[in-house]
């Protein structure tokens, strides 16, 4: 399970969190949601520690991540897999290099074991016999896939995902989505997404945490948003003409 | 930076094929450029000096005599290093500033890679390897330049000019030239690398990048020249 506690970040003057506390539930598909310059990407650079807090501190499974020096974190961070918004693949490396790496840098695993592994993601994510492509050779969705597939080589016990929709097609974002719920509950990962399509929220929504103005504004699950009475999270849910005639439907 | 850059690597197998694959980028990939640009040097330095010198109270070999010198001593570790700022200096800039601002570092960073270590210790290891290998190079080629020169004209003969080589020699000029290169890569390495680590934005920033590194390296390249020369000679 990670906990954060009274996180606050600011940059300058600019106050982005104000006091977050929340916990994401281990083997669980947690969002964050909320419209854009909410903090979400923000919240979540700090709880994988790439933007220190100004206050406040995050645990993972009760150790104290905010504390711990660079060599402190890095059992830590062996631990996590993250896809980021525009895949960050390393364009240098071919998909297989890129899986392979995290192996390379952290394993004792022989050749023909990493190159199993590898193999065995890409076939987790639908994309076998692409081994040899780049990046520039990948579309949108593929490149998220194999960032999915980087993501759990090191078989990790917390996955991140920023923004695993954006520039997606509407039938490509859903198969994102799936192959995310099914990564936690095969591997059991504690998942934090944050996204604000709404077709996540609703679909893989285990816990979702509404952000607004640098707040935790609500929490709950996706059976619960559509019935909430929560002026600003009723606004962002119904904002599309869609779900405001999926709201009189109900 | 340089104190992340420089610990402990996570595994010094990874590090190793980096270093050789940065040795290869830098040292094979500037030689077509260096042989050029020194061949055409030394023999402009030749004909410059044989113009100037050519007399009958000066013997003609003083001329492979100077162009042996400013050669080793200026125009192959100055010159070559200000046109590897362009093209090595600016190329790590924009490698590293592009990783920085598509989020391949940070990616680094989550998986508990030393993303300084990773990236900038393999460059400036190889910059201050590689770059002293092609200032060797660009030394033979210029002087290989002048003596083209001298085929090429009535001036001065090329036995004249291979004795002007010969004699005299002083190797403190070749430990200058040795010391000139050596600080020289690491100042394009290590400003480029600099620059581009700490890039924010997009591909505007990453151009800036670029553009600030190769500027700051030829000027810190000169004030090092100035400073080792007063120094060592």
């Amino acid at each position: 399970m990670i906990e954060v506690k009274d996180i606050v970040k600011t940059f300058g003057e600019n106050e982005v969190l104000r006091g977050i506390t929340a916990d994401f539930k281990a083997g669980k598909n947690n969002l964050i949601i909320g419209s854009s310059g909410s903090g979400k990407t923000t919240l979540l650079k700090c709880i994988v520690g790439l933007h220190e807090p100004t206050s406040g501190e995050v645990f993972y499974d009760k150790e104290n991540f905010t504390t711990m020096h660079f060599e402190g974190r890095v059992p830590v961070r062996k631990q996590i897999g993250m896809l980021f918004q525009n895949s960050a693949l390393f364009d240098s490396m071919t998909v297989e290099e890129n899986i392979m790496f995290p192996l390379n840098l952290f394993t004792d695993m022989a050749k023909s074991e990493k190159l199993d592994r590898a193999n065995f993601c890409l076939k987790r994510v639908n994309l076998e016999g692409k081994n040899k492509l780049y990046p520039a050779e990948l579309s949108g969705g593929m490149k998220k896939r194999v960032g999915i597939a980087r993501a759990i080589s090191m078989q990790p016990k917390y996955l991140f995902v920023d923004e695993p929709n954006s520039g997606l097609d509407p039938k490509t974002a859903i198969l994102i989505d799936d192959l995310i719920a099914e990564i936690t509950e095969d591997f059991k990962t504690t998942t934090v997404v944050v996204t604000h399509d709404m077709n996540s929220v609703m679909g893989i929504g285990d816990h979702i945490i509404f952000l607004h103005e640098g707040q935790k504004w609500w929490e709950g699950s996706n059976h619960q948003i559509a019935h909430t009475d929560n002026k600003e999270l009723n606004s962002f849910v119904f904002a599309s003409k869609f779900m405001q005639a999926a709201r009189e439907k109900l | 930076m340089l104190r992340l850059s420089f610990r402990k690597p996570e595994k010094f197998s990874v590090y190793w094929t980096e270093i050789m694959r940065e040795m290869v980028s830098i040292g094979i990939g500037s030689l077509g450029i260096v042989a050029i640009i020194s061949l055409f040097i030394g023999a402009v330095a030749t004909i410059q000096t044989a113009f100037q010198l050519i007399s009958s109270f000066i013997p003609k070999t003083v001329v492979g005599n100077i162009t042996r010198d400013s050669t080793i001593l200026e125009f192959s570790p100055t010159i070559t290093s200000l046109v590897l700022a362009g093209r090595v200096g600016s190329s790590i800039a924009s490698q590293i500033g592009t990783m920085r601002v598509t989020e391949q570092i940070d990616a680094l960073e989550i998986m508990g890679v030393n993303a300084p270590g990773y990236l900038i210790s393999p460059k400036v290891i190889s910059g201050v390897t590689m770059i002293p290998l092609l200032v060797i190079i660009s030394v033979c080629l210029g002087l290989g330049g002048g003596y083209l020169a001298c085929a090429a004209s009535r001036d001065v003969s090329t036995a004249d000019y291979i004795a002007g080589l010969t004699e005299g020699f002083n190797p403190v000029i070749a430990t200058v030239c040795a010391v000139k290169a050596i600080v020289f890569g690491f100042i394009i390495t290590s400003i480029c690398a600099y620059q581009g680590f700490y890039t924010s934005g997009g591909a505007l920033e990453v151009g800036q990048a670029a553009t600030r590194g190769v500027v700051y390296s030829c000027v810190m390249i000169l004030f090092a020249d100035l400073i080792i020369s007063r120094l060592l000679l």
